[in-house]
């Protein structure tokens, strides 16, 4: 069975939304790019904006908060974080199941807001006989969700959900079976703590670790997460910021870069490195020149295997 | 990792060669805050010549950082100079070339440290 793994909100902190001032650039950049040329059809105008545009004139990586599925091809529904991300994935999942009530496991790296925003707006818990487990290894996070659905700031308490929801406490560095699926979480460092998790089906491994610090003088620290990260097909990585910034003037606001993600995954031979987890505000060129600099930086330090490197964005499918 | 010391008027240049990662960063940065500590304070300054680097990690550039900050309380400044080019891309990558000031050669770093350094650099 194909594992996929669908990216329903890849922006860190808050929400963002491209602006009519950044339509207008990017239409402006396309149109210098074009140099002059004339298309006959939209089709060949399509074509040249596919294939010789860069991605942030083309596209955008979006401005939802964390929320990433992973898709096992079976009933039940697995995803990470429920961030703004988790509205259209509610869409998603209400659409493929035509009026029959979903099982939904979530899995939380921790309860702060952007992780859990969307869930307020997450369709399927207002439907009857939908079954929601919420997996986490902090003991408030129950508490986080009653939190942002009590009055004043939302009009449907938590307790009024049609959906039957519970709470699963999991053990750090414990392999977990899931419905078929072993899931490990594994301690990182952010405020509050958060909680990677290696996720391992049929052969492949699946590791999703956002809002984590590394801090680079720790050797044990590096070793620890290059063997939680081991011969991974894909770590979905925490990557806010350029790695000057990570340990400059952002030190101890719990997140890490792109060029460290690519450290630990060499350490760890894993495949797949994606960015994740972006700076609100970065815009999508600043956002696509980091994706480049990881890319350099993986070429001229790579020993073994070529290790991939993808930026996460909003809509993004990969299979593992 | 053995540091090259050379002394020019207010200013010491530090040799630095080879690969600075995680395996030798801790040993690295003790020996640099020493030469920081004594040399980049009052407007002096510590020049990293990095011509003999042929590697740096993460863990290795963090030193660097340190080191500056220390110099910055002492009212003293570190310069890099002398680059190689694949050392000089991952300052570039790393988005380090916009907290350091960079040199192409130890001559014009001396001669950003102070006009005396510059010149006894040229008397050798």
């Amino acid at each position: 069975m194909t594992m996929r793994i669908r990216f329903w909100g890849t922006r860190g902190s808050i929400p963002v939304a491209l602006t009519s001032y950044d339509i207008r650039d990017k239409l402006a950049r396309a149109l210098v790019e074009a140099s002059g040329r004339t298309f006959a059809s939209y089709e060949e105008a399509h074509a040249f904006a596919s294939t010789e545009l860069d991605f942030s004139i083309t596209h955008t990586f979006g401005g939802h908060t964390p929320c990433v599925e992973l898709d096992l091809g079976g009933e039940e529904y697995f995803v990470c974080d429920v961030g703004s991300g988790a509205r259209p994935f509610g869409v998603h999942v209400l659409a493929k199941q035509s009026r029959r009530p979903a099982t939904v496991n979530v899995f939380m790296s921790h309860v702060h807001w952007d992780h859990i925003m969307g869930f307020p707006f997450f369709g399927p818990a207002y439907v009857p006989g939908t079954r929601i487990r919420i997996h986490s290894c902090h003991d408030v996070c129950e508490q986080a969700f009653r939190l942002q659905q009590a009055a004043p700031c939302f009009p449907v308490a938590f307790s009024q959900l049609a959906a039957s929801i519970e709470f699963v406490k999991l053990e750090p560095d414990k392999p977990h079976e899931v419905s078929g699926l072993t899931v490990t979480p594994h301690l990182q460092l952010h405020s509050g703590d958060s909680f990677g998790y290696r996720f391992e089906k049929d052969g492949k491994r699946v590791v999703y670790s956002t809002d984590s610090e590394h801090k680079l003088e720790n050797r044990a620290e590096a070793e620890g997460f290059a063997a939680f990260f081991r011969d991974a097909d894909v770590v979905i990585f925490d990557a806010m910021y350029a790695l000057a910034d990570a340990i400059s003037v952002k030190a101890d606001w719990g997140h890490s870069s792109n060029i460290v993600g690519v450290e630990l995954c060499q350490m760890a031979n894993a495949r797949h490195l994606v960015l994740f987890h972006h700076e609100p505000a970065n815009d999508d060129a600043t956002l696509e020149g980091l994706l480049k600099e990881a890319r350099r930086f993986e070429e001229l330090t790579r020993s073994g295997e070529p290790l991939k490197v993808s930026a996460a964005y909003d809509g993004l499918e990969i299979e593992p | 990792m053995a540091l090259q010391v050379r002394s020019y008027a207010n200013a010491l240049v530090l040799g630095v060669a080879g690969r600075l990662d995680q395996d030798n960063c801790e040993a690295f940065r003790a020996d640099l805050m020493v030469h920081v500590e004594r040399s980049a304070h009052d407007g002096g300054a510590v020049i990293l010549d990095l011509c003999g680097l042929e590697y740096i990690s993460s863990a290795g550039l963090r030193c660097f950082l340190l080191a500056s900050r220390q110099a910055k309380t002492q009212h003293g400044r570190i310069f890099m100079a002398a680059l190689q080019p694949m050392v000089a891309e991952i300052f570039e990558i790393s988005h380090f070339n916009m907290v350091f000031q960079v040199f192409p050669t130890v001559r014009e770093a001396l001669a950003a440290a102070s006009s005396e350094a510059a010149a006894a650099f040229d008397l050798t």
